[in-house]
């Protein structure tokens, strides 16, 4: 369990990265499904089942669908392509890059003084719905009320 | 049962956040930014997952519910918006958006 932890972590990283330089919008699209499944896999190692299942059929599944759609619809082909080429000189990474290191830096030395080893116990699907359609009941009528919102501003926003 | 260190989980999360932050500061193509932003929730999500396996509740998943639900309605909204975008100036370039005028 403890190696799947790593190797879908290192999975994870590697195609995240390979989706900030991607310049075919497509690949980048596939390389972010492929990084939300890893996180998936790590969810599972980490005792969440509900919540990695929620990530393969919600985030790989609904939302990138809905990117798929979009980019299909706006027909960003080979012509972005090109432009895409033009714009990701290597040197636009740099400024942004080093002050995302500079953050990292700061969250690795803030984790690394924490050090505590995990036992991992599964808390399934009872445990987490229990807790929603008890205490959190209000969260899921204020997220109901978000998606609501969201429905309508997405139909009007796209609307001609 | 076998134990995972929770700095490295919580390591994790943080390097998908900053390699999301870096897709965000340095795409032109708002699609691109998006998907960027979408990396950074998922890794505050991967933080609450790794959290709630620290304490072995199951509150951490309920954040977890509630950072989906947010992503997909500002993915739905985003990608609105882009639409909308496109149909004014037949691009993705986030630069034409500089001017903000009526």
């Amino acid at each position: 369990m403890t190696t799947l932890f790593y190797l879908a972590g290192a999975i994870a990283v590697i195609s995240t990265f390979a989706v900030i330089v991607q310049t075919n919008i497509v690949h980048a699209l596939l390389y972010l499904i492929l990084s939300l499944l890893s996180v998936a896999v790590v969810f599972y190692v980490l005792g969440a089942p509900f919540a990695a299942v929620l990530e393969a059929i919600v985030y790989a599944g609904a939302i990138m669908v809905l990117f798929l759609f979009v980019i299909m619809m706006l027909n960003l082909g080979q012509h972005t392509r090109e432009q895409e080429r033009g714009w990701l000189a290597a040197r636009v990474f740099v400024a942004p890059a080093i002050m995302a290191a500079i953050l990292l830096g700061q969250l690795l030395n803030v984790i690394g003084q924490l050090s505590h080893d995990v036992e991992v116990t599964r808390v399934g699907v009872f445990e987490v719905s229990a807790l929603l359609f008890g205490p959190y009941v209000l969260a899921v009528e204020l997220a109901s009320i978000l998606l609501l919102a969201g429905l309508v501003a997405a139909y009007h926003l796209a609307k001609k | 049962m076998e134990t995972i260190p929770i700095e490295h989980g919580l390591i994790l999360a943080g390097i998908l956040f900053a390699l999301g932050l870096i897709g965000v500061l340095t795409r032109r193509n708002i699609v691109f930014v998006l998907m960027s932003l979408e990396i950074m929730l998922n890794a505050s999500g991967l933080a609450f997952i790794v959290a709630a396996a620290r304490w072995g509740h199951a509150e951490g998943q309920v954040m977890f519910l509630i950072i989906l639900t947010l992503a997909a309605a500002e993915v739905a909204v985003g990608l609105g918006l882009i639409i909308q975008m496109f149909r004014k100036y037949q691009t993705v370039d986030i630069n034409v958006l500089s001017e903000m005028k009526g």
